[in-house]
């Protein structure tokens, strides 16, 4: 077998269909800086590990770190099974490139917690291939069986006493055949995954290093700042820009779709050129757009035909047996995305030749678009993903990168686009708002036999994927609702689409993040009428010792569920089970009623995502993820007016504050289960748990997002 | 031309005396550090320091901090006991923010180094974070203050 087979093989195995050959010319693609050569280096096994002859280790790595800690944590499985010296491992972003496609979804994007979920197995096989490369390397040297050989920290060693630095080995390994499927690491070996690490990327985002998409420079470009449509659907019917060609430093007016780009020598002059443009737009798709016609929208649709998601048993029969019926009635409201580093995107396009430098969550996606607009093949089409301030879904979206590519055609140089705030809420893919009536169905025991379930949601796949959409039904819509942790006999649960021309999106956790407020909500209002302890009543219908068992009885247990609470504080709970991982989290709240406030003073949270790589990183997930729910449950709301949006900045979109932010415990679960996602799962329950909260000190039930000041001031006043 | 004194050191910037200092930093002098979230005065991420006190830079001109000192993050010493404690406790996760925060955090422990939790809270409560990096910025402050009390005392 050749060489190059083997590593085609050594890729396969690893559930990699490997289209490009590692070879020296795609490893120029590799390359973080795509204008330079890659540095000659003597020890490439793969895609994903560079090692130098002074024993330094590259981790090439194609997922995008949001702020998750993706690529520490994947540099953390590889440098384990390679037994690399930590100390001397360094992350890389490459290009976009076959190898850091997504193993299961066949394109290279960074969403749904996969990023390690989808590489647990390729990663540590990509690392333990490396080690057996350098072991066999040595024992050749030394004339030794390579099964006597160890390592550790960046050496083989040999029982006589011997070593020899990774460093040293480098090149005899090159010369080597690439492993096809290496011994993996007994996991009570770990010595890097599961401890704690410094970030890979903490000191350059402590010292101001980091360059952002946003910081993006390259030499002889240009800024441009786009005016897009105020309204769903307008069009510039006339634009005057001879104002906007005057300000200092505007180089040219363009439009770009619907949208017309002022393109400028700096950020400012771009933004005062196109305060300067007089542009006189259409009425739009639907000029009479706003909240109450959107509520409307979603109310009519409580009723009237529906897809149906999931029908087992006989909800219907079962809730006209039942002893207790509880009815009620959810809403949320549409939820921007508000990550702070604005979307931007650079391009330059030459003759043969796109660059696309975004910090996009979409690189096949992004490439795909490069293809498209310039005519090149994908191999023309360089894409490289700058660090993200932000991005919870925003950044899977490519209208920026057809705005800087178009641009960089137009004028043969490269741009720079960037949004402004503004920007970003008036044409940002919302969390879909979502209505629903629930009812369930108790029996006289206060066992719960029948749950009945219509949502009312805009769909997400209906804009990006189409074909996914079957008999009307998007299976991201209702996950949450489906797939609940609970069994239930009889289920129906329906779902309906509004027609509504407001642009949806993926937002942390998607589905899960506002059907877990309405199912775990619903679920303590069954248990209320049941007179059974919300704990105790989740835990009795969920399989015993499960995933989701398991994490709330963990959470029970460090919380002290059922112990003392504080006077004038009430507690709540709520599961999520999600991106392969479960997630219990216990709110601990307390309310004015003069003011309505509520003031969350604790949350314990219990996590399941399988084999805990980075710990720290487990940790940070979840409280960013409860930070981000609270923020949605106590203030988000995005507002609709005259056809467009109405919420033009932070001064209308407020974002939790610091002083509102409670202190997150979190427990990490001895686990038994495969590896799962953590950026995603740790944002649905909080909502729920401190709605369920609020109810157990004040006997109010908020069943809709924002949380309302109003109503508790009344009920508890 | 307007006379810029920033970490230390006096630029001659060609700009307009009304131009947000922010895009100053940014577009003329390469500080990229200095981030910028709304143009409005309200995320707090394009946080600068002007003559000791925390101001935001996307709605300060240029003109108006003539002869004052500017302080970004880049002219905070590597291992000011703000940016030690933020390495310590991994306060960044995406660090958009973080620069802002930080520079938010010396104002307020240079001032008030002995604030209680709640009311250092509220002194940082005008600037944004989305990751939600808030359960770690008041412990590591208090890190931090313990640190800068023991280097002055």
């Amino acid at each position: 077998m050749s060489e190059d087979m083997s590593r085609r093989c050594f890729l396969k195995s690893g559930l990699l269909v490997l289209a490009v050959a590692i070879t020296p010319g795609a490893l120029v693609l590799m390359n973080v800086s795509p204008g330079a050569a890659a540095p000659a280096t003597p020890f490439r096994p793969h895609a994903f590990v560079e090692l130098d002859a002074d024993g330094s280790v590259t981790v090439w790595v194609g997922q995008t770190d949001l702020g998750q800690g993706t690529h520490t944590g994947m540099a953390m499985i590889i440098a384990d099974e390679m037994d690399a010296d930590w100390n001397r491992v360094r992350v890389r972003t490459a290009l976009a490139a076959e190898p850091f496609k997504d193993p299961e979804w066949g394109m290279q994007a960074t969403g749904g917690s996969t990023s390690i979920r989808h590489r647990w197995d390729m990663l540590r096989k990509a690392g333990a291939a490396a080690r057996l490369m350098l072991v066999q390397a040595a024992a050749r040297q030394w004339g030794v069986d390579p099964a006597a050989c160890t390592t550790a920290a960046g050496q083989v060693r040999h029982p006589d006493g011997r070593s020899l630095g990774y460093g040293e080995l480098a090149a005899r390994a090159a010369a080597l055949r690439v492993p096809a499927d290496p011994l993996l690491k007994n996991p009570a070996d770990y010595a890097v995954i599961g401890t704690l690490r410094r970030r890979l990327d903490m000191e350059d985002k402590v010292q101001g290093r980091t360059a952002f998409g946003f910081d993006f420079r390259v030499p002889g470009m240009c800024t441009a700042v786009l005016a897009h449509p105020p309204r769903f659907g307008a069009r510039p019917l006339s634009v005057d820009a001879d104002a906007a060609r005057q300000v200092r430093g505007v180089l040219d007016v363009i439009p770009v779709g619907d949208a017309v780009a002022v393109c400028a020598e700096s950020t400012w002059s771009a933004l005062q050129g196109r305060d300067a443009l007089k542009i006189n737009w259409s009425e739009g798709s639907h000029p009479n757009l706003n909240d109450e016609a959107v509520n409307a929208e979603l109310l009519a649709k409580l009723d009237g035909p529906a897809a149906v998601a999931e029908d087992a048993g006989n909800a219907a029969e079962a809730l006209f047996a039942a002893a207790t019926v509880v009815e009620s009635v959810y809403a949320v409201p549409y939820v921007a995305h508000a990550q702070l580093e604005p979307t931007n995107c650079t391009a330059h396009v030459e003759k043969d030749r796109c660059r696309i430098w975004a910090p996009t969550q979409g690189q096949t996606a992004a490439q795909d678009e490069g293809v498209r607009l310039c005519g090149l093949p994908p191999e023309k089409v360089e894409v490289m993903t700058t660090p993200c301030g932000g991005g919870f879904g925003r950044r899977g979206e490519i209208e920026v990168v057809t705005e800087a590519v178009t641009l960089s055609k137009a004028l043969r140089r490269p741009v720079k686009v960037v949004w402004t705030r503004g920007d970003e809420f008036a044409h940002d893919v919302f969390r879909p708002a979502s209505i629903c009536r629930i009812r369930g169905g108790l029996d006289g025991d206060g066992s719960l036999v029948a749950w009945s379930h219509r949502l009312v949601a805009s769909s997400i796949m209906s804009r990006l994927w189409p074909s996914a959409v079957q008999n009307g039904l998007d299976p991201t819509s209702v996950e949450g609702v489906e797939g609940m942790p609970y069994s239930v006999p009889n289920r129906r649960i329906e779902y309906a689409i509004p027609d509504l021309p407001i642009p949806v999106g993926w937002l942390r956790s998607v589905g899960n993040s506002y059907n877990c407020f309405t199912v775990e909500s619903f679920v303590d209002e069954l248990a209320h009428a049941a007179g059974k302890d919300p704990v105790e009543f989740r835990l009795g219908l969920m399989e015993k010792d499960s995933r989701s068992h398991r994490t709330l009885s963990l959470l029970a247990e460090k919380a002290g569920w059922g112990g003392p609470v504080p006077a004038g504080r009430g507690r709540g709970v709520a599961v999520t089970q999600c991106f392969g991982s479960s997630v219990a989290q216990m709110a601990e709240v307390s309310v004015d009623g003069r003011t309505g406030v509520i003031t969350v003073h604790r949350v314990v949270c219990a996590v399941d995502c399988g084999p805990a790589v980075y710990p720290d990183a487990i940790v940070a997930q979840m409280e960013g993820g409860v930070v981000m729910g609270l923020s949605i449950a106590l203030h988000e709301r995005v507002k609709f007016a005259k056809g467009g949006v109405a919420t033009s900045g932070f001064s209308q979109y407020r974002l939790l504050g610091m002083k509102e932010a409670p202190a997150v415990e979190v427990f990490i679960a001895e686990s038994r289960h495969p590896v799962g996602g953590i950026g995603e799962p740790g944002l649905p329950p909080i909502a729920p748990a401190v709605a369920n909260a609020v109810f157990a000190v004040t006997g109010v039930r908020l069943r809709e997002l924002p949380f309302s000041r109003d109503a508790l001031k009344t009920a508890v006043a | 031309m307007i006379s810029l004194k920033v970490n230390g050191t006096v630029h001659e910037v060609d700009a307009d005396p009304g131009t947000p200092l922010l895009w100053v930093l940014r577009d003329n002098l390469g500080l990229t550090s200095v981030k910028y979230g709304c143009g409005e005065g309200m995320c707090g991420v394009c946080t600068v320091l002007v003559d000791g006190r925390a101001e935001r830079s996307c709605v300060t001109t240029v003109e108006s901090v003539q002869g004052s000192e500017i302080l970004t993050i880049e002219g905070l010493p590597a291992d000011h006991p703000v940016k030690a404690a933020w390495t310590e406790l991994q306060v960044p996760q995406c660090g958009y923010c973080q620069t802002g925060m930080m520079l938010q955090a010396v104002d307020v422990l240079t001032a008030r180094p002995d604030l209680p939790d709640g009311e250092m809270a509220a002194a940082m409560d005008s600037v944004a974070c989305r990751c939600g990096s808030h359960p770690r910025v008041i412990p590591a402050m208090r890190q931090a203050a313990g640190k800068m009390k023991e280097e002055k005392p």
